[in-house]
């Protein structure tokens, strides 16, 4: 058995969540609503996070090139994928959009860029 | 040199960008342009780069350059003039505009209307009087994101952070992300106004301790910070409560202690200014009390959502068509007052005869949990909205029906 204190961030009340993993119940108690106990169950069972950083731009009018994942990623591959973005350079003319990485530290995600940068 | 324009929008953010468009959609004939002192459009966004703006506004979720770049692809593609590289020195109540541009060198503009959009800065150290040294190291966050975000560059390994506020939070994950250690955000209120979406994803996922009621109260260190000293405070008084110091050390204190509006041009420019907002007295249309000059955006009043921001500069850009095509329209108001635990309201005034639904948006003085707001006329109430929680840190709002309104209007916690 397994127990987890969090907070519900669904809505501006911020309920206090106990997550309780029992073999294959998954228990919420102290959320207000529905959303609350989808929150904890999918906190508990595999949470997810979009990761935004930033990826080196060669010939460009900036530096760098700000990125996201297209998709959330499961909260343990951020330290993977940030590696990979890190490791990463582009090319300008980058437009919004552009895949940068491909499934990116294998995460399930490309990563794409943000922002435009022009090549000078 | 010197030119005339229907619209000059100063300020190339959020909200100039939604303003001048709404100009241009009002009134298609109208000549609008945008000043902008940076080199790009974009405003505070372009460093924004997490997500969590547009839900509203565009139903999904953007990050804040692709916010901003939606918004400049739209310019774009009508014949909004955007000069940037350009600042604007002065505006002055017949809403002549001088501005300096490295290539042309001084301007003169002339506007059949101005929207006010520069945005706000951020506190800063000297603004907050922390005792101690003055060694390189302290950066507000804001700074901090630029740096880290447009530049590539980080200001420190081992970094304390001085305010809860969302770019506080936002900081404190990024520079996990980029390999900083961050040891302490520390918050001086018992609460934090950042989102509990940022307390969880930025702090809580990344092991970093986040103490209410605790304030920097000394920055230790010759040429580089080398720690800081940090006190519980009283909540009552909200002051150091001796004995309770604990250093700690670091290469780096963030400060995110607050926003204040941008409102050099606009005090020059006469304009009556409200004391809690730090910004301009506005009407629904976001008029100011200078005819022909409206404002919108974080130079009318700090929003936590550039959604509100777009929504409000729209209403502004749109108005300010209509005053330089049709001209003068409302020469009488009405007060809006708030009241007990509302902190202020935008607009603080209501036009006479004005029809339509307003939004009235507003701010609370502390957190109230199942608690009701309502717009008062008199006795006659003209909205009411429940909410199970309202804190500081969110910007609430009540609609009313104009045409009701029939004099002085309170807005009030009940
Ligand atoms: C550091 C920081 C981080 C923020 N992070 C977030 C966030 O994560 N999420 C969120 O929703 N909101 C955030 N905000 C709030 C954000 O500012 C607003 O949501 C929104 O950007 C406000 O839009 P604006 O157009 O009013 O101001 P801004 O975006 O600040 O734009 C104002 C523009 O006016 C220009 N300007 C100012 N003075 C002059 C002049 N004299 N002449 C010519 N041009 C001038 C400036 O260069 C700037 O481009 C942040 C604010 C700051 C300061
Ligand atoms: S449980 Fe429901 S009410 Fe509570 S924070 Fe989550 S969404 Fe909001």
């Amino acid at each position: 058995m397994e127990t987890r204190e969090m907070t519900c961030i669904i809505c501006p009340m911020g309920c206090a969540l106990r997550v309780t993993r029992d073999g294959d119940t998954i228990t919420v108690t102290g959320n207000t609503c529905k959303r609350g106990e989808k929150y904890g169950i999918q906190e508990m069972t595999m949470p997810m996070r979009t990761v935004t950083t930033s990826v080196t731009c060669r010939g460009g009018d900036r530096p760098l090139v700000s990125v996201k994942t297209k998709d959330q990623v499961p909260k343990e591959k951020i330290a993977e994928v940030l590696e990979a973005c890190r490791e990463a350079s582009v090319q300008a003319p980058v437009r919004v959009g552009d895949v940068i990485l491909a499934d990116a530290a294998g995460a399930g995600s490309d990563v794409v860029a943000t922002c435009n940068a022009d090549a000078v | 040199m010197s030119c005339m324009v229907d619209v000059a929008i100063v300020g190339g953010g959020p909200a100039g960008l939604a303003a001048a468009l709404a100009a241009k959609e009002a009134k298609p004939e109208a000549k609008v342009l945008v000043i902008e002192r940076d080199k790009k459009l974009g405003g505070i966004l372009r460093q924004c780069i997490h997500n969590g703006f547009g839900l509203h506004y565009f139903g999904e979720e953007l990050t804040g350059p692709e916010y901003a770049q939606r918004f400049i692809d739209r310019v774009e593609k009508t014949d909004i003039e955007v000069w940037t590289d350009t600042m604007v020195l002065d505006v002055s109540q017949k809403r002549e505009i001088t501005c300096v541009n490295t290539e042309l060198g001084l301007q003169k503009v002339e506007a059949g209307a101005v929207v006010l959009a520069m945005g706000c800065r951020e506190r800063t150290r000297g603004a907050l009087n922390i005792p101690g040294t003055r060694p390189a190291g302290v950066y507000t966050a804001g700074c901090a994101q630029r740096l880290v975000n447009m530049e590539g560059f980080m200001p420190g390994k081992e970094i304390v952070i001085l305010g809860s506020g969302d770019i506080g939070l936002i900081m404190a994950r990024r520079m996990t992300w980029e390999g900083a250690k961050v040891k302490l955000v520390a918050e001086i209120m018992p609460y934090s106004s950042g989102l509990n979406r940022n307390i969880v994803q930025c702090l809580v996922d990344n092991d970093i301790p986040l103490k209410f009621n605790h304030t920097v109260t000394a920055v230790n260190g010759r040429e580089r910070v080398e720690s800081v000293t940090v006190s519980e405070v009283d909540p009552a008084t909200r002051r150091p409560i001796p004995g309770t110091e604990e250093t700690i050390p670091c290469d780096t204190l963030l400060l995110s202690v607050g926003l204040i509006p941008e409102n050099e041009l606009s005090l020059a420019a006469g304009i009556q200014m409200d004391r809690v907002t730090s910004g301009a007295v506005v009407d629904e249309t976001r008029q100011t009390s200078v005819p022909g000059v409206f404002a919108c955006g974080n130079v009318l009043h700090v929003h936590d959502l550039v959604d509100n921001v777009s929504a409000e500069a729209t209403l502004a850009g749109a108005a300010a068509a209509r005053y330089a095509i049709d001209g003068p329209k409302a020469t009488e108001w009405y007060a809006v007052k708030a009241e007990n635990g509302v902190r202020y309201t935008a607009p603080q005034k209501l036009s006479k005869g004005a029809s339509g639904k307003a939004e009235l948006f507003f701010r609370v003085g502390n957190p109230v949990k199942n608690a009701a707001v309502e717009a008062r006329c008199g006795d006659k109430v003209l909205a009411r909205r429940k909410k199970n929680i309202m804190t500081p840190g969110e910007m609430e709002k009540i609609e009313i029906d104009l045409a009701e309104v029939q004099g002085e209007v309170v807005v009030t916690l009940v």
